[in-house]
């Protein structure tokens, strides 16, 4: 297969294209719990630029989520009355998210490891604290209520919330969505790839694996990291952007610090650094707590006759443990960049 | 000669002890210009304060004439300042190619539209680093190990290499920390035949090291530091005369008996 | 006038109870370099298990005994949660890259509070009042016995942990290993029992502070550990991580800025911004000080070496 670059690339597209059917035969809840896998895996692959790459640890990346979230809903919903189109507001709510995003790092990057992650932390916290209280004195977000009746994602004039009717085949909107949202995840993952093996790129890593020795090499290590937080947050925007459309409401409460280490745990527990791990963690962490949840009652009443444990708590308590486990055993993540491949890739060219 | 580098006055203070006191010296075009001085007498810290990487409680720096940012580390590289460090900081889990490249980041420009859309010029511009980066992998004599991450190069190739990541910043100025410590004889040997083959191709360079020998035999001119101060500043024959260089080395004792 | 020494006052008291749980982060990240996640939660456990213990003996015995008795089984079952945890989520990990033992302290954090959901429920359960009520007028302002307590309590145990530290072996070894573990294992340091100890002195001060903590908001909770612990972490980097004085200051600091801000953001903002913004001020208040010293309060300057 490697030998065949453009083979691999036609089995990928054609797997991405089936897999919501196979998926599908399960139920469309499936579906959806697929979509919201891709988005997860967008926010992964953003706060893999930020942690992965630059090697900054932040525990408030889903802030850019909800800014982005919100972007979308302010600009297309009854809350302002405004209903601007997808394509207008995409790139706002990534050129807003990345504004967020310098704004943050711009007086926090003096700081070493672990006091950035605590400030991030805290800006996470201060951006859902003002999502839920803006309602007054002049409303804005709506507050804790959220913004409801955002208008669905079209493209090309064509609702991707309605079934759609193909040659007689109807096409249910969650595989619409499936299937923008795959292609933004896949341009995501062309822009993190090539980004990787840029000059932009090289620098972050090299901030990553010593900051002082960067510096002497002429890095603006400030700037650089700038554009780390920047980039990774203007994918979290466009992620953000496509949820509230998907979803039709946005509320504070989806943008909790217990989301900003889901994302974390997607990166550390795939591979950080490594695009193809990010991916993989991602879509595990998202679909691994679903299963959970299908089969915490049926596992229960198989062995005990009735419900033992609250389903949702089980699952959250099988998650956590799964944690831990693979950690203990895999510590630098279940995939993550082969210790030769930067070698063996070199050697090949 | 006419002067490439320049300090006046540097002073610079850690809680109470004073490291350096009013240390100036000038480095001219095409020489290579030895630092020595006993253990603790501030010559890293020194080096420091001229790269940036700490602040100077007084004192100016200026490279052709031109002050240099000091505090800037960055900065003073695009100056065409550069530096080794002392305990080898490479980038670990990057190849040995790679962390030549990144070394050309200040001489580059492709930003991060060039890199997404691939445009042709930052395409140009990626192989240009990626030629200079090996040509320098060449030059000091590690471009078969262009493959290799940085940690897992010998002890002396990884000087080397970390030789080659300054040189792609195009430095004017070369400062080594160092070099040779921990080096056996013969990549000693090696390690100088490197810099006077710099110094041939136009560099200048400044020279901290512990080995006297080394730079007994390899410098144009030699200062000496003792207790944050310069006590000479000589052609090595004449410091190595220095009754005030000889009190430092070797103590006030023997000095009186 | 006397809203501000109200609020002083109740600044003081929470700001006792977070300074006692920033403790038990600055410990474990002076000497391991890890922001122990679960931290929080080792709290609410102290809360939890000390309200299923007084529970039941509400009534028979007396009230302070009973205070007592939960405190001591909270503290002995802390102590023994927080080695088990070092023991089994942070030891094999010491070096492992760093982010690894920070994702595993999430999973215990999570399997802390989903563990206390199935024990205890979801609810919040009423803490009963252990103490007599009585209400003191300080400076024009109330003040009751618990809050007393907690505040006295709080003092005697941070001193307590200073002399510990400072004055005896097992606080010169810390402080040792802290500063360099490979060369304390030189000198004949058990850097593992050190670590054990320090885990097991950081769990003993959480379950002191779950037990204030519920008993002076009336409420547990399984989640409560959350925001507490955030809270108490983002006291010790104010004062600065690694540091027992800083993590005590940034602690009561944050209290007392908390409930001042509270107390007053409606009369600042012209009430624009009401007490709901409580939250904000300690994050703000942290990124103000942390832009201005990168350290923290008392933490040392580090210079990057060379």
């Amino acid at each position: 297969m490697k030998r065949y670059p453009q083979l691999r690339m036609l089995a990928t597209i054609a797997l991405l294209l089936l897999l919501p059917f196979a998926v599908g035969t399960m139920g469309n809840a499936w579906v959806r719990i697929l979509d919201f896998a891709l988005l997860y895996i967008m926010l992964a692959l953003g706060l893999n630029i930020v942690v992965g790459f630059a090697g900054l640890l932040d525990l408030g990346y889903i802030a850019f989520y909800g800014v982005g979230a919100y972007t979308y809903a302010l600009l297309a919903s009854p809350q302002f009355g405004v209903h601007w189109p997808v394509w207008l507001i995409l790139p706002l709510c990534a050129a807003i998210a990345g504004l967020f995003g310098a704004l943050l790092g711009a007086p926090t990057l003096r700081l070493r490891g672990d006091y950035l992650a605590i400030v991030t932390l805290g800006f996470g916290e201060i951006i859902r604290i003002f999502l839920n209280n803006l309602n007054s004195p002049v409303n804005i977000t709506n507050g804790p209520q959220g913004i409801a009746s955002i208008d669905p994602i079209a493209v090309a004039g064509v609702s991707l919330s309605r079934t759609l009717n193909v040659f007689g085949f109807e096409v249910h909107g969650l595989y619409l969505y499936y299937y923008l949202f795959a292609f933004v995840a896949l341009l995501i993952v062309v822009v993190s790839a090539r980004l990787q093996d840029s000059r932009i790129g090289r620098a972050w890593v090299a901030i990553r694996e010593d900051e002082v020795a960067a510096k002497a090499c002429g890095i603006n290590t400030r700037n650089v990291k700038l554009l780390a937080f920047a980039m990774g947050a203007s994918f979290g925007g466009v992620a953000g952007g496509l949820f509230a459309g998907f979803q039709g409401f946005v509320s504070p409460e989806s943008f909790s610090l217990l989301e900003s280490i889901m994302v974390l745990c997607m990166v550390v527990i795939g591979g950080m650094g490594h695009i193809g791990g990010v991916i993989f963690g991602g879509l595990l962490l998202a679909v691994m707590p679903e299963i959970f949840r299908y089969s915490a009652v049926p596992a229960q009443q198989a062995l005990f006759g009735k419900v033992v444990i609250d389903p949702e708590s089980l699952r959250m308590l099988l998650f956590g443990l799964a944690l831990i486990v693979v950690m203990l055993y895999r510590p630098a993540g279940l995939w993550p960049e082969p210790r030769h491949r930067r070698e063996l890739a070199g050697k090949k060219s | 000669m006419s002067c490439l580098l320049e300090a006046r006055g540097i002073s610079k203070q850690f809680g109470g002890v004073q490291a350096l006191q009013d240390v100036s010296l000038t480095i001219n075009h095409g020489e290579i210009y030895g630092l020595i001085g006993p253990n603790g007498a501030g010559k890293t810290t020194f080096f420091n304060v001229l790269t940036g990487l700490y602040a100077r409680d007084a004192g100016e720096v200026s490279l052709d004439g031109k002050p240099l940012p000091l505090g800037k580390p960055h900065a003073i590289s695009i100056a065409g300042f550069a530096r080794t460090f002392q305990n080898i900081r490479l980038f670990a889990n990057m190849t040995a190619l790679e962390n030549v490249m990144v070394g050309r980041h200040a001489r580059t420009a492709s930003g991060v539209i060039g890199a997404i859309l691939r445009t042709a010029a930052a395409r140009g511009e990626e192989q240009a680093i990626r030629r200079r980066a090996e040509e320098l992998l060449h030059y000091v004599g590690i471009g078969d190990r262009t493959h290799d991450l940085a940690r897992h190069l010998s002890y002396g190739d990884q000087r080397r290499l970390e030789i080659a990541r300054a040189l792609a910043t195009e430095p004017r100025l070369l400062a080594l920390d160092e070099p040779a410590a921990g080096m056996n004889a013969s990549e000693t040997a090696a390690l100088r035949t490197l810099i006077e083959g710099l110094r041939a191709d136009g560099i200048t360079i400044l020279l901290i090291e512990h080995d006297v020998k080394l730079v007994m035999g390899l410098c144009d001119r030699v200062a000496v530091l003792d207790y944050g101060r310069k006590i000479a500043e000589d052609v090595p024959e004449q410091v190595r005369r220095n009754p005030a260089v000889i009190e430092a080395y070797l103590g006030v004792g023997v000095g009186a008996a | 006038m006397e809203t501000f020494i109200q609020q002083l006052f109740n600044g003081l008291t929470v700001g006792s109870i977070y300074a006692l749980v920033a403790l038990g982060y600055t410990m474990v990240y002076g000497i391991l370099g890890l922001i122990n996640f679960a931290h929080g939660d080792v709290v609410m456990i102290g809360a939890m298990v000390a309200l299923s213990v007084t529970r039941p003996l509400v009534g028979v015995l007396p009230g302070p005994l009973v205070l007592l008795i939960g405190l001591v089984v909270a503290a002995v079952t802390c102590m023994l949660l927080g080695f088990t945890i070092e023991r089994v989520a942070y030891r094999p990990l010491r070096k492992a890259p760093r982010l690894a033992p920070l994702i595993t302290a999430i999973g215990i954090s999570i399997v802390l509070q989903q563990l206390a959901m199935i024990i205890w429920g979801r609810g919040y359960h009423p803490v009963p009042t252990l103490l007599p009520g009585g209400m003191h007028d300080l400076l024009g302002a109330q003040i009751n016995d618990l809050q007393l307590l907690i505040i006295a309590t709080a003092a005697v145990t941070m001193v307590a942990l200073m002399l510990l530290v400072n004055r005896t072996r097992l606080g010169r070894a810390m402080r040792a290993t802290a500063e360099n573990p490979e060369i304390a294992a030189l000198m004949g340091v058990n850097i593992n029992r050190v670590i054990s100890a320090t885990f097991v002195i950081g769990s003993a001060l959480a379950a002191l502070a779950g037990v204030m903590v519920s008993s002076h908001y009336g409420i547990a909770h399984y989640s409560m550990g959350f925001m507490l612990g955030l809270k108490a972490f983002t006291a010790a980097v104010l004062g600065g991580i690694g540091n027992l004085g800083g993590a005590m200051l940034g602690g009561i600091l944050l209290g007392v800025i908390e409930a001042l801000g509270a107390g007053y953001i409606g009369d600042l903002t012209g009430g624009v911004f009401g007490s709901n913004y409580q939250d904000v001020f300690a994050f703000i208040v942290l990124i103000v000080v942390l832009v201005f010293r990168p350290s923290g309060l008392m933490g040392e300057r580090v210079s990057e070496r060379a």
